[in-house]
Parts: C-alpha cells; sequence; structure tokens
C-alpha cells in the first residue's frame, strides 16, 4: 500500500494528490477524497482566520498508527493524508485524506474512519482570530464530545 | 527528561519546552502534573483541571497513570481539535 503522510504550511491540490496514488496504477477502482476547509464563522461568530499548532514528530507518528489501524480493517491500495498547519483563512483547504482501494465501500469507510481519529487523536490546535487583530481576539477552539463519539464508534464495529 | 506544553498549556506555563529533573517518588504522569503544578502559578493555571489536560510520552498518547521512568519526551496539551 501506498501511503504518504505530509504536514506542510502551504495549500495543496487535491486533484494533484489523487493523481499522485492512482498514477500508472490499474488496481484501483475507487477513490474517496475528503476536505475539511476554513468557514468564515465559529460557533456562529465571524472569525478572520484559524491558526493551527501541531506537535510535528508526533501528528506524523499519530497519523500513521491510524493509517496503519485502517490497513487492517480494510483492504486499501492507498492512503494520502495531508494537514496543514499555521495560518489558514477562510476558504481555504486545511485537510486532506484520499483513500484508495478496489472497491468503494472500503475507500468510503476508511476515510470516515482516518477523518474521526485525525479530529480526536491529532495533535493539532486550532486556535480562531477573531475581526480586529489584537491578541485578546485570538481564542483557542474547543475540543467537541461529538468528535469523541464519532472515534469512539469505530471501537465497537 | 524533556517536557513539551502545546496551546493553551504552552501560553498558561509560559513556554513550549524545558528540562526537568523531578524528585523520586515521581513516577506516573499523574505524579508529574501534581509535580509540575507545584512550580509556580503558571503551571498551577495550566494544570488546574488535570483530567482535561492530555499527554504524550515519547510521541504516544498515555493515560495518567503511565510510569514515567526511561521516557525521553513527555507532552502535555489540550483536547486535540484539528482535522
Amino acid at each position: 500500500m501506498s501511503v504518504t503522510i505530509r504536514l506542510q504550511r502551504e495549500p495543496f491540490e487535491v486533484a494533484q494528490e489523487i493523481a499522485a496514488l492512482t498514477r500508472g496504477r490499474t488496481d484501483i477502482g475507487a477513490v474517496v477524497t475528503f476536505t475539511g476547509i476554513c468557514r468564515a464563522d465559529e460557533n456562529g461568530e465571524p472569525i478572520a482566520s484559524l491558526n493551527l499548532e501541531h506537535y510535528p514528530d508526533m501528528a506524523e507518528a499519530e497519523i500513521g498508527r491510524h493509517i496503519e489501524a485502517a490497513r487492517q480493517r480494510w483492504r486499501l491500495l492507498g492512503v494520502t493524508v495531508i494537514h496543514r498547519f499555521g495560518r489558514i483563512a477562510p476558504g481555504e483547504d486545511i485537510v486532506l485524506v484520499v483513500t484508495a482501494s478496489s472497491h468503494r465501500e472500503a475507500a468510503f469507510a476508511a476515510a470516515e474512519f482516518l477523518m474521526d481519529y485525525l479530529k480526536t487523536r491529532a495533535p493539532f490546535w486550532k486556535q480562531v482570530e477573531k475581526p480586529g487583530g489584537k491578541t485578546a481576539n485570538k481564542i483557542w477552539v474547543e475540543a467537541k464530545t461529538s468528535d469523541d463519539s464519532a472515534a469512539e464508534r469505530w471501537d465497537s464495529r | 527528561m524533556k517536557v513539551r506544553y502545546f496551546a493553551w498549556v504552552r501560553e498558561r506555563v509560559g513556554k513550549g519546552e524545558e528540562e526537568i529533573d523531578p524528585p523520586e517518588g515521581v513516577a506516573t504522569v499523574g505524579d508529574l502534573v501534581a509535580w509540575l503544578s507545584q512550580q509556580g502559578e503558571g503551571y498551577a493555571y495550566a494544570f488546574e483541571n488535570p483530567h482535561v489536560v492530555r499527554s504524550a510520552i515519547d510521541k504516544r498518547h498515555v493515560r495518567a497513570d503511565a510510569r514515567i521512568a526511561g521516557a525521553s519526551e513527555i507532552a502535555f496539551f489540550p483536547p486535540m481539535t484539528g482535522g
């Protein structure tokens, strides 16, 4: 299985990542992509930007462990995970998960599984910057219990 | 051993990382949190609700009862909000 994990400040190109995963292969019958995008609001309040802090080495290791867990559950032919850090403006992409398999079921399920775990286990923290630009306008995003439940439901499957 | 702090834990402690030498008897992550909490106002604030703060030893998630012997890097951080 081909695995790509990248943590980067720069934006990514979804089409390019799909092409890189499938190029020259005729065994892949299904590719699913999930893109997480920065909204212009958080809890109904407008935001100027997001700032993403991460724990570099652990983030890569943790994502790798979840890709390995996904590989043990489903027949996957390739996985790409890209997570950006630093300042991200509304409308920009934050995270990309690409899963490839011979059939769609595995690709859909693995993409959802990986995102559920990325949200609760990968060491990234979002800070919202409200319009105005003062330090007091920077607020850490609180973790959602719904995200924990989404990850936990895989334990019983 | 090296300790690293992230997000609001880092802001409250006032630094991103440091070398520490906890006394004997500090055996688990929970013990370390209790000891750090006594090292100043910032630490006490960061760990005021120890059940909220998450921890990792050598880049793997661990619980408060994990033993710290042999660890080279311990990290403390809030619940994660990536993705």
